[in-house]
């Protein structure tokens, strides 16, 4: 037996949904509800698939939160990338990102132009392009969230390490925890509990999560992508905000661990340092950001080919500012499903298959 | 995007390299940020590299609590 079958056991799911039935009794016994943000973009993609709002009583509300790190890049910083390739220099990138409009186009665009856009599966493909083109200059897109940022950060060291002088990036990482506490603190936007994401978990650790929910007594609930990783995540969340609890749960306890991935936070924490990041639809969250050390300033785009990074200017229909808040959901948006489809996106939550626009396209229409 | 699902490692290479397989295709993975990578080992692996190693002894306790809640419910 697949031991994943384990973790998609029907009984176990069905049993949880009663306990989840019977807690949000109680919580509408308190005449209160609960709105449960998902911040992983995988997550949104795992309760689309699984269906897991169905089953869900009316007290307890999923959203999703900003939790897919195409979604949050600013076009501006696609702007950046496509002036790059724009002067013959070698853009490597996630492919995720060829097709999320910057200011005016995408890097698609640039590449019908006949400028070279290279798409890597893991950012050592940068290190390869470097290798076989010496002559050339290429820049990395770096971004991501803690999961994405471990493995760029090994693509500095090893450039570093065996002197590949013909490679930079752009970095436009960002920090998944200053991000929930600029969330609990918008007033526009009401969130009662985090389901916490899976993998950048690994990284920061169960730990990373105990100043916050010291800090603003909100629930948060680490899980993993199955169904019943999900539901249990779900009851838990439930039990802490009907008794008045809040507490870090780790409900993944098979891949995360209290300190999380030691290694890749010490990689991290050698090359990279805290900054202030604008993240597209929200604007500036303190502290939520990581670049490249000065000393490294060789390695960082923006110095080595004088770039700056604006915020840039999206379309002023598309509301994933809204749909990343968790403030409306993707249907609510009059372009959805009409002017704005994954074949021809208008914004980034529907290109990226992670983002949540495309979640619900693909899965929760009609 | 994450991949959910872990992947078996069944080869080490040299270089901090290894070669994980899932449904019958085989991938490249960097074992870098991991420690002490052995061949069975089950990992979680994120744009090409292994990001941390699934504890089997951990899931399967999950697994036997699941199979005990949902044996509960059919009383
Ligand atoms: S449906 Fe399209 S236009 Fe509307 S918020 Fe989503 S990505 Fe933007």
């Amino acid at each position: 037996m697949n031991y994943l079958d384990g973790f998609r056991n029907p009984d176990a799911a069905v049993a949880l949904t009663a306990r989840i039935a019977r807690l949000a009794d109680d919580l509408a016994r308190q005449g209160c509800q609960a709105t449960v943000m998902e911040v992983c973009g995988t997550h949104t993609m795992a309760i689309a698939r699984y269906a897991i709002r169905d089953v869900l009583p009316q007290q307890v509300e999923l959203v999703s939160g900003p939790g897919c790190p195409v979604c949050v890049t600013d076009a501006g910083y696609i702007d950046a990338a496509i002036e790059l390739a724009r002067r013959g220099i070698v853009i490597a990138t996630f492919g995720d990102m060829v097709r999320v409009p910057g200011s005016q186009g995408t890097l698609a665009d640039v590449r019908e132009e006949g400028f070279d856009v290279e798409v890597c599966y893991s950012p050592m493909g940068a290190v390869d392009l470097a290798l076989a083109n010496p002559d050339r200059e290429i820049v990395f897109l770096a971004i991501g969230f803690e999961t994405t940022t471990a493995p760029v950060v090994t693509l500095v060291d090893y450039a570093i390490k065996h002197a590949i002088k013909n490679l930079s990036l752009l970095v436009a990482f960002k920090c998944v925890p200053p991000a929930l506490a600029a969330l609990v603190t918008d007033p526009e936007i009401r969130v009662d509990a985090f389901l916490c994401p899976a993998h950048v978990s690994a990284i920061i650790g169960e730990k990373a999560y105990r100043p916050f929910v010291e800090a603003y007594h909100v629930p948060c609930v680490i899980a993993g992508f199955e169904p019943l990783d999900i539901l249990y995540g779900l009851h838990e969340i439930l039990r802490q905000v009907s008794r008045g609890e809040a507490a870090v749960v780790n409900q993944y306890s098979r891949v995360v661990r209290s300190d999380g991935n030691v290694v890749a936070q010490r990689l991290m924490a050698t090359y990279l340092e805290t900054v202030d990041v604008s993240w597209r639809g929200i604007g500036i969250i303190p502290g939520s950001g990581l670049a490249l050390r000065a000393s490294y300033g060789e390695y960082d785009a923006t110095c080595r080919h004088a770039i700056e990074v604006s915020s840039g200017t999206s379309d002023p229909g598309c509301r994933c500012g809204d749909v990343l808040k968790g403030k409306i959901k993707p249907p609510e948006c009059p372009l959805f499903g009409a002017a704005c489809t994954p074949l021809n996106p208008v914004g980034p939550c529907m290109v990226s298959s992670e983002g949540s626009c495309a979640a619900y396209y693909r899965y929760a229409r009609g | 995007m994450c991949l959910a699902i872990p992947m078996k490692l069944s080869e080490l290479r040299d270089g901090g390299q290894g070669v994980v397989a899932m449904e019958g295709a085989t991938y490249d993975v960097n074992l870098s940020l991991i420690e002490n990578p052995r061949v069975g080992d089950y990992l979680i692996v994120h744009a090409g590299f292994a990001i941390e190693k699934l504890d089997r002894a951990e899931a399967d306790e999950r697994i036997q609590m699941f199979e005990e809640l949902g044996a509960v419910n059919e009383e």
